[in-house]
């Protein structure tokens, strides 16, 4: 019974769980785990904010029975239906048998769908609602689409302190539970990840919400996610939203494709050869090989895109159609793009990349086809493409 | 004008300001989108839009 709860704030503990082992969150790759945060906030009301995954029930549980009798916790602030957060909620209300669950529309309706819940108090919440716990008052912010339709935050006032749930979150397991001790910019690169897997679509929320809050008035010293460390820097990772909101590029160009005979392969490379000729940033990964998170944290801030598979059964390679699906769900923004690829007889491959660059509106650039292999005049006209974008990204 | 609120994420569609970034100008009424147009935000269909302040 080693594990215990950690003080935050005075009488405000992290009970929550750590996965050390997972690496795929829900096709994400996770390299370094995941952690699933949970408050505990001891007032005259005591009050629980988000759950964890199922599994891992024992142990935020082992944690919270060093502090009080579970049995007596008075609210459960469900900020998320998503199971990674309301995943021990039912397991929960089997020991806390009079919680009230605070959430918002949307979150009941969810959780009524995830969990029966007919037995349950629900107490239903919308923006700038307050309850008061005792010396504490808890505020809440919806903040819907981020990054589901039930998502919302909780602030406390007299500790300046904003449970933010999936906002401002990173994937790492981690025994360091602030921004400080893992590494402020090591802690950003992580919520960058994060942000372009998970929050990319939602940019312009992102930022009507981050204005709304600033008009709110309300003082933020700490900012505790539902994911990974607390930070301590506020300022920093709002920063850092504010940017990636925005898609704020660099001079830089990411490659993605996939190959069968290694003729895309060899393409993709000169392309890579020209861009990075004209002093242009270039990352150049194969779909299989890489992860495709990895691939979406590099989209967040590029110019350039150019996606390469080669045609089979006349359709686009099918790895490369599953991360055109998985990219168009993002909705990457203010970017050039450009399709290319080697294929047999009838191609097909460039057509279909580029029916997605269409409706991502990217700026698109001629695309570039060949037969089979290259020749030395055609490997030149890619890396002539590759000076192409370039020039286009510094036009 | 009026304004149409997405019931499953909040958006608001403003017939005032269209959604030029998917081709619906300015000034287009609710009732004349295209029956497939979704709401930008969501993905939800014209039927999850209730009529808004």
């Amino acid at each position: 019974m080693v594990l215990k709860p950690l003080e935050i704030k005075e009488n405000i503990c992290w009970v929550g769980a750590i996965d050390w082992e997972e690496r795929d969150f829900h096709n994400f790759e996770i390299s370094r785990g995941a952690t699933y945060n949970a408050y505990l906030i001891i007032d005259d009301k005591i009050t629980l904010v988000d759950t964890v995954k199922t599994k891992f029930f024992h142990e935020m549980m082992e944690r919270i029975r060093k502090l009080i009798d579970p049995s007596k916790i008075d609210y459960i602030v469900s900020n998320h239906v998503e199971t990674d957060h309301s995943g021990s909620l039912a397991n929960i209300k089997e020991i806390a048998r009079d919680a009230v669950i605070v959430c918002t529309s949307k979150g009941k309706e969810g959780l009524c769908r995830h969990f029966d819940c007919k037995d349950w108090e629900f107490k239903i919440v919308k923006t700038w609602d307050k309850l008061k716990i005792g010396k504490r008052t808890l505020t809440f912010i919806e903040m819907p689409m981020l990054h589901w339709p039930d998502s919302m935050a909780t602030y406390i006032k007299e500790d300046k302190f904003l449970l933010s749930n999936d906002a401002f979150g990173q994937h790492i397991a981690s025994v360091e539970r602030y921004d400080e001790e893992l590494g402020v910019e090591e802690a950003v690169k992580w919520a960058k990840i994060y942000y372009a897997n998970i929050l990319m679509p939602f940019g312009e929320l992102v930022k009507r919400k981050l204005d709304e809050i600033g008009e709110l008035g309300i003082q933020i010293e700490m900012v505790a996610p539902s994911h990974g460390v607390i930070w301590k820097n506020p300022g920093r990772i709002i920063d850092a939203y504010k940017k990636w909101a925005s898609f704020e590029v660099e001079s830089k160009l990411v490659i993605v494709y996939d190959t069968m005979w290694n003729s895309t392969a060899i393409i993709a490379r000169a392309i890579a050869e020209g861009a990075g000729s004209r002093g242009v940033k270039t990352r150049l990964f194969h779909v299989r090989k890489s992860a495709w998170s990895d691939i979406m944290t590099e989209f967040l801030d590029t110019k350039a895109i150019a996606i390469g598979a080669p045609t089979m059964h006349n359709t686009v390679f099918p790895t490369v159609a599953g991360f055109l699906a998985y990219m168009k769900g993002l909705k990457p923004k203010n970017k050039i793009g450009v399709a290319f690829g080697s294929y047999g007889w009838g191609g097909g491959a460039v057509k279909e990349i580029n029916r997605t660059l269409e409706d991502l509106k990217f700026d698109i650039m001629e695309p570039l086809q060949i037969k089979y292999r290259p020749t030395e005049d055609e490997l030149s006209s890619a890396f002539e493409l590759g000076v192409k974008i370039a020039e286009k990204i510094k036009s | 004008m009026a304004r149409y609120r997405c019931t499953i994420c909040g958006y608001i569609y403003d017939e005032e300001e269209g959604n030029p970034e998917n081709n619906i100008p300015l000034g287009t009424r609710f009732k004349d989108l295209p029956e497939d147009w979704v709401c930008p935000i969501c993905g939800a269909s014209k039927d999850a839009f209730e009529p808004s302040e």
